[in-house]
């Protein structure tokens, strides 16, 4: 991808979180923005715990803070925001993790105010993937889309026959998590875990047999679905998260991809999940608003896609981009980062790191 | 089968399914075949001829190879 970047920019990412089992993608975009631009760009790290492992990688983030959680009120999290740009004099800020987008899409007025830019749906995009929506979206996609329902009472798993609901099924979160059950009480069982995580309602979804295909691409807010790159799970953690992975190429996936990103007319990056089942035909799952944690494969095709993303934002037009190798393969390791005691305190009681 | 990326030793890749699977040197040389769109009689004939394999039971083979890879690669 050429980009014709050269100027130091100050970019902040969040979502550092990045437990193996389910790591968020603040890491992996920060690593494609460094692999693409080199020290042309300067990351800030915003992460939420003195234990995400994004704030101790200088490599990838040249400083990093921490930040209130999204539950917090939206003046905390534009004062923070404020304290860091006083500091570091951002140019832009490619949030991570689902939660945190309605608050910032409401703050971005503010933020253009303050000189960040942002590339972010609208709050009724947002809200039109929502997963309770997602078979309404489908439809007027022309996609195939289980059929999900909000769930609030573990009595439903005894008695959802009657309504003509039979196992196996999918109950979700209505942020995040998932988990196949096979029967009444493990389905009750999953819903209390699940609500007690996230709250109510939760969702459940009809099981389509099949195997998961992801694809992530970049919407441009007209209905144009740019430098998609696709990827089959090859191995996944316990929470079902890729660990391996690799690219593949399905017009059928991208054309059923580009059809839902053409009717949000999405701005921003996304995920894209299906199911393809043993026709090869396939089903929508979720669609995720975010770059996901493996966006890293994109540069390992020649689409570097936060790297595009960060083009966009300085109003550039569309990159061009080459096409994506199929067969290219990702494995993730897990690794330790060393962190001296005086680097933790000051995340602790000030909370941020500076590279020295 | 045209779109399997298939190497010289037995390695084959499918990039709509994403899955890899080995087979070996007769299997690639049915992939081959099978590649070049030609028909079961054909691939029955190559095969008697360069294995000195009984034809029913070529064919029978070669059928059961055709609907293994179907499964795998629907």
């Amino acid at each position: 991808m050429k980009t014709g970047h050269r100027r130091v920019r100050t970019v902040a990412v969040t979502g550092l979180n990045a437990k193996p089992d389910n790591p968020g993608p603040g890491v992996a975009v920060a690593r494609c923005l460094r692999e693409a631009l080199g020290r042309d760009v300067r990351i800030v790290g915003l992460g939420y715990d003195a234990m995400d492992p994004g704030l101790y990688l200088p490599r990838y983030f040249d400083a990093a803070f921490l930040t209130p959680y999204p539950s917090n009120t939206e003046e905390a999290l534009i004062s923070r925001l404020a304290d860091i740009h006083a500091k570091e004099k951002l140019r832009a800020l490619i949030p991570c993790l689902d939660a945190e987008l309605p608050s910032l899409i409401r703050l971005g007025p503010r933020l253009t105010t303050m000189g960040i830019r942002t590339f972010l749906p609208s709050l009724d995009q947002l809200r039109l993937r929502d997963k309770d929506r997602l078979p309404e979206l489908a439809k007027i996609a022309g996609v195939s889309c289980p059929s999900i329902r909000p769930v609030n009472h573990a009595g439903f798993f005894h008695a959802c026959h009657k309504e003509g609901w039979r196992y196996p099924m999918v109950v979700k979160g209505i942020f995040y998590d998932a988990q196949v059950v096979f029967g009444a009480d493990e389905g009750a069982s999953a819903f209390r875990r699940i609500a007690a995580e996230w709250g109510l309602p939760v969702l459940v979804q009809r099981f389509v047999e099949g195997e998961e295909h992801n694809l992530v691409a970049i919407g441009d807010g007209d209905g144009a679905m740019l430098g998609a790159v696709t990827m089959k799970k090859r191995a996944v953690t316990a929470k079902g998260k890729a660990w391996a992975g690799i690219c593949t190429h399905d017009r059928a996936l991208l054309d059923a991809a580009s059809a839902l990103v053409s009717v949000l007319r999405w701005r921003g990056p996304l995920e894209v999940e299906m199911i393809r089942d043993r026709r090869g035909n396939y089903h929508l799952v979720e669609i995720n608003p975010r770059f996901p944690a493996w966006i890293y494969l994109t540069h390992g095709v020649g689409r570097n896609l936060p790297a595009a993303l960060l083009h966009l934002m300085m109003g550039k037009p569309a990159p061009s981009f080459s096409e994506p190798l199929a067969g290219t393969m990702f494995v993730r390791y897990a690794e330790e980062t060393i962190v001296p005691l005086s680097t933790y305190e000051s995340v602790v009681i000030d909370g941020n790191r500076q590279n020295a | 089968m045209q779109r399997l990326a298939v190497s010289e030793n037995g390695f084959v890749f499918d990039p709509v399914t994403g899955n890899s699977f080995t087979v070996n040197s007769t299997g690639l040389r049915l992939l081959r075949l099978l590649q070049q769109n030609k028909d079961l009689v054909e691939i029955a004939a190559t095969v008697q001829s360069e294995y000195d394999a009984d034809p029913r039971e070529a064919e029978r083979d070669i059928l059961e190879f055709v609907a293994l890879l179907r499964k795998h690669n629907g």
